[in-house]
């Protein structure tokens, strides 16, 4: 109802007065924007070889300039957007789920269930992630879903950590209790009561984990155990260019600058919803 | 003589400890008639929030009901199975929690909250609205509809605890729970609150079990009063009579610690000497000897027994 609408709106707000966290949104509307748009705004088609034109500056046909196989820069990026966001789409938005819905059971189920969840979540965690997808990688070959895969097994663990503790703190809060007492049942509680108090910190989580997974997909897609070759990303944009470097900088400009401008605006508006949702921020009202 | 709305019958919890078993409640037996205001009280650790934890059976997971019945409308509310009991919490129990300041979900608005606890209602949005609102203004809240779009940290303390009682009446419950609601308040609002529960009650015709150390509270607003000491209920009766002929020793050092008797300007507040026996390893005999003046031999070595009458002590010396 209402509630819901004033929270966006009360994010709004909050975003209009901090500048940084402004530019952070501006960032981050027009990245999701070209990467729906890719094909329209695309100049070439991203996957079109023009070996007598490679490695070319920009000129005002390829304003990227070309690749070492001619193909177009910008074209390729913002291609390349389009594999980094929907990674980050899909694989934040399960994972997220599954952790909110594995830590809900271990802070707020019996204390046996939070172990054994506790002990399989520092297991997971305990692999480094680019080893983990390297196995995973010899396994099943790369592929973007084995990108997708391997984000969401080891971001769950972070969700669910996370999730767990704030359950376990708000388990034994007063109204809490005071929901139990008037006759709430446990689903009841979690959904209605713990879930829009650990909504903030989730989404601002989120919100900031969205350049680590674009990264983690650009650097898997860099050592080739992302997306497969002729398919645009900028990780694959980067490895290309790295070696031939010396003969044209632009294609690591224009790969490396799309990540820099991902991670600059969800931080800087993760930081920014954090401080408009902290509550401990926020309690403007006080009594009246 | 009516059939209670609450009766509890020989009631004992016990919680297992490391150091041991601890006998928090003993025998305890309890009526509430309906449409009464009973009074606890007693100081800290004297086992009143166990007791009503186990009335609506949220006992702590190492507490274990070691005899007795509590029952409700004539159903023993500890042969319920968890669904059972859960229909009846917020239903026809409900509770009123000390706290208002953290008793109410601090994201979710007061229309929200007050809403959703209507849940089990088929009615309509607008009409569980309305009815919240109805309510918001029994308690005496100024423009409710208002209020239903504010969040708990608008509200002071006294307009919290008003919306707490507001959600606890919403479903006409037969008896209200109120573990000490005044005592994060200050006294103007304590005073205003007791007025209005009164009224509230004369109005709904619940019984209310009201949980307070505070003895001018009781006094004002209860018909019936219980003492409690150290998991034993050793005085009950009726308001008047236990304020003004305490029978139990422990009842009159309670009443003469209540700072609104004391009349001499004094740096030094009346206490009651001593500390509670501990609930591991009970003395025998009478639990309040050791810090009883009027101790004779028989009571270290006898349990003394709840009198019959409508004036009960648990006395071996006084009061006969």
């Amino acid at each position: 109802m209402s509630s819901r609408s004033g929270f966006f709106a009360e994010i709004f707000a909050g975003l209009k007065k901090d500048p940084l966290g402004m530019t952070g949104l501006v960032i981050v509307v027009v990245l999701l924007l070209a990467s729906i748009f890719a094909a329209q705004l695309a100049p070439h088609d991203p996957l079109e070889v023009d070996v007598y034109n490679r490695l070319q500056s920009p000129t005002w046909q390829h304003w990227l300039g070309t690749d070492q196989l001619g193909r177009d820069v910008l074209s390729r990026v913002l291609f390349g957007g389009r594999v980094a966001l929907k990674v980050a789409l899909v694989a934040i938005s399960i994972s997220l789920s599954v952790g909110l819905l594995l830590g809900m059971l271990a802070g707020f189920g019996p204390a046996w269930l939070d172990r054994l969840l506790v002990i399989c979540f520092d297991t997971l965690r305990s692999f480094p992630t680019i080893m983990f997808a390297l196995a995973i990688v010899a396994l099943t070959g790369p592929s973007l879903n084995t990108v997708i895969g391997v984000i969401i097994i080891t971001s769950i663990p972070v969700y669910a950590r996370i999730v767990r503790t704030q359950t376990q703190a708000l388990r034994d809060e007063d109204f809490i209790l005071a929901e139990r007492a008037m006759g709430a049942s446990t689903a009841r509680i979690l959904g209605h009561h713990i879930l829009p108090n650990i909504a903030a910190p989730l989404l601002i989580l989120a919100s900031m984990d969205v350049p680590a997974v674009v990264g983690m997909e650009a650097g898997l897609s860099f050592l080739g155990l992302g997306v497969s070759p002729p398919t645009p990303s900028w990780g694959s944009i980067l490895n290309d260019g790295y070696s031939y470097l010396r003969n044209s900088p632009w294609p690591i400009l224009a790969g490396g600058l799309p990540l820099i401008l991902v991670t600059l605006g969800f931080t800087f508006f993760g930081e920014s919803l954090r401080d408009i949702l902290d509550p401990k921020l926020r309690k403007k009202g006080g009594s009246s | 003589m009516a059939t209670p709305v609450l009766d509890i019958r020989d009631l004992s919890v016990d919680y297992q400890t490391d150091r041991g078993v601890l006998h928090a409640l003993r025998h305890i037996n309890l009526q509430i008639e309906a449409g009464r205001i009973v009074g606890i009280v007693g100081e800290s650790g004297c086992g009143k929030s166990t007791l009503i934890s186990t009335i609506i059976r949220l006992l702590a997971p190492n507490a274990t009901i070691a005899a007795g019945a509590v029952h409700f409308k004539g159903r023993n509310l500890l042969d319920l199975d968890p669904d059972g009991m859960r229909a009846l919490r917020g239903n026809e129990i409900s509770m009123v929690f000390q706290d208002p300041m953290t008793s109410l979900n601090p994201v979710l608005s007061i229309g929200r909250q007050m809403t959703d606890i209507q849940y089990r209602d088929a009615s309509s949005k607008a009409e569980k609205r309305a009815r919240a609102i109805r309510l918001l203004e029994r308690v005496g809240l100024p423009d409710p509809a208002e209020q239903l779009r504010r969040y708990p940290h608008h509200l002071s303390g006294g307009m919290r605890q008003r919306v707490a009682i507001a959600m606890a009446l919403m479903t006409q419950p037969a008896l209200l729970i109120a573990d000490e609601p005044t005592t994060a308040l200050d006294a103007t609002l304590e005073v205003q609150i007791i007025e209005r529960l009164k009224q509230l009650q004369r109005d709904f015709g619940c019984a209310i079990l009201f949980i307070s150390h505070h003895l001018g509270v009781i006094a004002e607003l209860c018909d019936e009063v219980v003492v409690m000491y150290a998991g034993e209920l050793v005085e009950s009766g009726s308001t008047r009579d236990v304020f003004l002929s305490p029978r139990h020793p422990y009842t009159r050092k309670l009443l003469e610690c209540d700072p609104a008797r004391i009349q001499k300007a004094s740096r030094n507040l009346p206490v009651i000497a001593g500390k509670l026996p501990d609930l591991v390893d009970l003395p025998r005999g009478c639990v309040f000897r050791e810090r009883c003046d009027l101790a004779v031999d028989v009571c270290t070595r006898e349990q003394p027994r709840l009198d019959n009458g409508d004036h009960r002590a648990a006395c071996h010396v006084s009061g006969r």
